[in-house]
């Protein structure tokens, strides 16, 4: 069994969202919702956590951020798109400076359209990412078994 | 105490404070929950946490800071053995700063700004908590003729009697041992704050995990010294310091909660203060 579903700690990062999604995403985390019953911790630090937030399309200036960001988190590692135009670029996708959607910088596992994306549709996204973390937990496992 | 007893204390105390740590942390977590009007985690999320770290890839900034958690880890195994065997208070008290030392010099060789602030924290708050856990130590020494442990068996009235004073200093210092609210200035147990993760800023993975571990065995032993103020000769006074135990976590729990985070200088200043003032006031009652 993997333990990396039981407590997956997430990380948030604003690329250029128009605070919308930002706001759902703190929301989600709040005691309304209770995201610490199945664990969900916000960290402020990528080297601890599992799950990487991204709200906001990837522009010129930020689009550095957020490879750092992901280069820093420890595997395995999930990476949820929230919010339209973390998916595609949004209503944003044709503003001179816009890259699009945040796979246009880092590899993507879960989107979780909207505009704003609802904290029901986080949790969700959240769900679908611990599975994923899952997987390439026993990945990860089976690979250390296979070096030695 | 033998070097044998020692011993076979440490091991038996690296086997059982972490599982009776993990416990207590997960009360922790379940009873700030309730107090926040939420649910909370189940009571075994500290656990789950650990194992899940220890699955995570092994990367660390260099490589001996991961020998310095160990030896801090190894570090507060041997303190709490020699506690619960009846050793040396004063080497117990000895040990857990070395292995707090270890634990600072982990931060600063990572060369990380926000790991060397949370260290630079981290020492202000050893420097803090020391005078009163020296005070405490030597108060026990007077109370009781004897710095070991086990001398509380002999004793006709529990230790709180005679220093009660310095057991009020002790649990004044605690909070800021457990690194609870008000005074977590070097890292803090609960999400995003000015100083990212403080002290644990560049420790990840199994690193981590090794941290976790060592603050269970550090809460266990602290507790340990709360309850030595309540053993005397009578057996069933163990089952007294153990409730004395759980009251005083869920005090610590209660102020974690209630109080917002204190400067620096208040925190140094008032632990002294308290250690002075306790300490001090403690020893004229004894003599006179
Ligand atoms: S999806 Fe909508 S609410 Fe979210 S960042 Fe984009 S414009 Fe704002």
């Amino acid at each position: 069994m993997a333990f990396a579903s039981k407590s997956p700690w997430v990380i948030h990062y604003d690329a250029s969202s128009c605070n919308g999604c930002d706001i759902e995403v703190l929301a989600t985390l709040c005691p309304g919702f209770d995201g610490e019953r199945f664990g969900v911790v916000n960290t402020g630090n990528p080297k601890h956590a599992d799950i990487f937030l991204v709200t906001g399309s990837v522009n010129e200036r930020n689009i550095s951020v957020i490879k750092e960001i992901y280069d820093q988190m420890l595997e395995p590692k999930v990476v949820v798109a929230c919010g339209i135009c973390a998916c595609s670029g949004g209503i944003f996708h044709d503003c001179y400076n816009v890259i699009g959607g945040v796979d246009k910088a880092i590899p993507v596992d879960v989107y979780a359209p909207g505009c704003a994306v609802r904290p029901e549709a986080i949790i969700d996204a959240i769900v679908e990412g611990v599975a994923v973390l899952d997987e390439k937990s026993k990945a990860l496992k089976e690979q250390k078994k296979g070096a030695r | 105490m033998t070097m044998l007893s020692a011993l076979i204390g440490t091991l038996l105390f690296a086997v059982i404070a972490p599982i009776l740590g993990c416990l207590l942390a997960g009360l922790d977590r379940v009873v700030s929950a309730r107090m926040q009007g939420r649910v909370g985690p189940p009571l075994l999320q500290p656990y789950y946490d650990v194992r899940k770290l220890l699955e995570k890839e092994d990367a660390s900034v260099n490589s001996v800071e991961k020998t310095y958690i160990i030896c801090a880890l190894a570090f507060a195994a041997v303190s709490g053995g020699i506690f619960f065997s009846g050793g040396n208070l004063l080497l117990c008290v000895f040990m857990i700063t070395l292995s707090s030392m270890f634990f600072i010099v982990a931060a600063y060789s990572t060369r990380s700004p926000y790991a060397e602030i949370g260290a630079h924290r981290e020492t202000l708050q050893v420097m803090s908590y020391e005078p009163m856990v020296l005070l405490f130590a030597i108060a026990f020494f007077m109370a009781t003729g004897s710095f070991n442990t086990a001398s509380v068996f002999a004793l006709e009235l529990p230790a709180v009697v005679s220093i009660w004073l310095v057991f009020l200093g002790l649990l004044y210092v605690l909070t800021i041992k457990l690194r609870k609210s008000p005074f977590d200035l070097s890292m803090s147990h609960h999400a995003h704050q000015e100083i990212v993760r403080g002290i644990t800023t560049e420790m990840s993975g199994p690193t981590l995990a090794l941290v976790e571990i060592t603050h269970w065995m550090e809460n266990v032993l602290f507790l340990g010294w709360v309850g030595l103020f309540f053993v005397w000769g009578n057996p069933i006074s163990i089952v007294l310091a153990l409730v004395v135990m759980v009251f005083v976590y869920l005090l610590e729990i209660f102020i974690d909660n209630n109080f917002a985070r204190v400067k620096w200088q208040l925190m140094l200043k008032s632990a002294w203060l308290v250690a002075l003032v306790c300490g001090t006031l403690n020893f004229v009652l004894l003599v006179f």
